[in-house]
């Protein structure tokens, strides 16, 4: 008993430490949440609220409806699930050709591949703009899309490829028995037998989609077409002093995210090391 | 001959998207790019006006403006990569010592890191308003460190200081998520043996867990070190640069010579060395990632 006490005691310290670990990343969601459901805070409120007085929630549908909030959600909807079904697509296909065709000339373009994942994306910006403006896509969701698409090739065409090398090539095999080509490879051997790797890959490119920036910055021109990081942004320009109406807003924004997150929290969580590689 | 062709019809669908957007969007926007940092670009044209030689590099290195971006930068890179990485490892190894409730941790710790960079923004905003209202002016008030609430965001260093801890608290979970998986490679035995030895908990920490974890420590420095050249966000959102440019860092200085001024001459020139500089830092990542791995 006086054993387990002074155990108890001695492991304390370290038992408060993780507490303010917890309490330090925790405290500003709550502050946020807070403030959310605080009717109006035009004025900072002293003190300052860190837990809802009451379950009011007038913020939310406020900002939902005011400033075309909602139809910016649409919009990142929209962009984030093309962009990555066609991140996916492309870079899958280009994944399998790299890891199981063989061609002349292959390693070569791999090894381009590999130089050109050491280009930092945001250098190559102002190039990409100009691009963009030169092929008439400014303003568009093509534009968009498409430097999406472009710009994170390198890293997720690797990614891919790593998972396609260990699907084993007997399986390969029967499906060439049975007159099957790549192409029946790739859709009914390769793709389904890398699932978890598939599954994590389109969970980051699709969180990475929903919150980019700068490219959405730099290419959207017209207010109706924004997406949501820029519409927060703006958001906040509008309603400088109404932090109810921001964080209501940017709760809304995260929620998605949050909800992808937590139903797919084991696999991420292990995956901790790749996000690195796709990470802008 | 004939198979090489034929082997090329087979790959050709699977790999020709992949590369013609590779040259779109990544090997001609970098020869582009070097191109134009040498040139005058006239943005209404679209076109190179004007061949400058090394010009826009030269008055770079002599503008006030673009060596206090340079200095905020390496501020910044300075401040928060070794403090991401310490309080990372405390915390996972504070993770790593409990039985129960190691996911719950695992998870509170990664909200920051997966809550985008514009809202987390919006929160330090937040935190650090002025007056007595802002919670973190209330609380140090509170116990007393303040006698008189603080303007963060309107001085110089505090502004900066607002930066350095957004950083810092926006990766802790993430450093924490690869220093804990290579602290479960760590063998059992060696803190027993340490245990015995009667070695305290620090001691432990100084000469166990951190030479254990070196090679995850060499792979967290050079990516945290890359990542704190190229964020650009927390600064547009939160200080804009304010006051008077004194926060301002090389992304955002780079977008505003681009955007706000139209100099894509200068701004190209910027971004060829900010690729020479990640470029540097990628190689030795490499490096270091081939020794790992052996």
């Amino acid at each position: 008993m006086l054993q387990k006490c002074v155990g108890a005691l001695k492991k304390a310290p370290s038992r408060l430490l993780l507490l303010a670990f917890m309490a330090s990343a925790l405290i500003p969601f709550f502050y946020m949440t807070a403030t959310a459901m605080t009717p109006q805070a035009f004025t900072l409120p002293y003190p300052p609220i860190l837990f809802p007085q009451r379950f009011y929630l007038d913020n939310f549908a406020e900002a939902w409806g005011s400033n075309h909030f909602s139809d910016y959600f649409l919009n990142s909807v929209l962009v984030s699930l093309i962009s990555t079904v066609l991140i996916i697509l492309v870079s899958s296909l280009a994944g399998y050709g790299f890891a199981r065709i063989a061609f002349p000339g292959k390693n070569i373009l791999f090894m381009i591949l590999m130089f050109s994942m050491m280009v930092p994306t945001l250098t190559n910006l102002l190039p990409q703009f100009l691009l963009i403006k030169g092929l008439k896509l400014m303003d568009k969701y093509t534009g968009l899309i498409l430097t999406y698409l472009g710009t994170g090739i390198a890293a997720n065409t690797f990614f891919l490829r790593s998972s396609f090398l260990s699907v084993p090539h007997a399986l390969e095999e029967s499906v060439v028995i049975d007159g099957g080509g790549h192409w029946t490879i790739w859709l009914h051997i390769a793709m389904p037998l890398s699932a978890p790797a598939v599954g994590t890959f389109t969970i980051m490119a699709f969180s990475n989609v929903w919150d980019e920036f700068l490219y959405a910055l730099t290419i959207i021109k017209s207010p109706a077409k924004r997406t949501l990081p820029i519409a927060l942004r703006m958001f906040q320009g509008q309603n400088v002093n109404n932090w109810s109406l921001i964080f209501a807003a940017s709760l809304i924004a995260l929620l998605p995210i949050l909800l992808v997150y937590i139903t797919m929290q084991k696999q991420l969580i292990r995956g901790g090391i790749t996000d690195g590689m796709l990470k802008e | 001959m004939r198979k090489g062709i034929r082997q090329w019809e087979q790959a050709l669908p699977f790999v020709a998207p992949a590369l013609i957007l590779l040259c779109m969007f990544v090997l001609y926007p970098l020869a582009r790019n070097i191109q134009i940092s040498f040139s005058d670009y006239d943005i209404l044209a679209n076109r190179i006006t004007a061949s400058v030689g090394l010009g826009h590099y030269q008055a770079l290195f002599q503008s006030k403006r673009y060596l206090l971006a340079l200095r905020n930068t390496l501020l910044y890179a300075l401040v928060t990569v070794p403090g991401q990485m310490f309080l990372g490892l405390v915390l996972a190894c504070l993770i790593n010592n409990i039985r129960r409730g190691q996911t719950v941790c695992k998870v509170i710790s990664y909200l920051p890191v997966l809550t985008s960079w514009v809202i987390v923004s919006l929160i330090f905003r937040y935190l650090f308003m002025s007056g007595k209202g802002g919670l973190i002016n209330y609380a140090l008030m509170q116990v007393g460190l303040l006698s008189s609430p603080v303007s963060w965001l309107q001085n110089e260093w505090t502004a900066n200081l607002v930066l350095w801890l957004f950083g810092i608290w926006k990766g802790v979970g993430w450093v924490m998520v690869i220093d804990l998986a290579s602290l479960q490679g760590v063998p059992r035995d060696l803190y027993e043996a340490a245990q015995i030895d009667s070695a305290n908990a620090v001691q432990i920490f100084f000469r166990i867990t951190i030479p254990m974890v070196r090679n995850t420590t060499l792979y967290l420095l050079t990516v945290l070190t890359i990542g704190a050249f190229g964020a650009y966000i927390h600064v547009m959102m939160i200080t804009e640069g304010a006051p008077l440019g004194t926060t301002n860092e090389l992304m955002n200085f780079m977008y505003d010579t681009a955007f706000s001024k139209y100099e894509f001459g200068s701004a190209a020139a910027q971004s060829v060395l900010m690729g020479l500089m990640i470029f540097l830092l990628t190689l030795i990542q490499r490096r270091v990632t081939t020794e790992m791995v052996n």
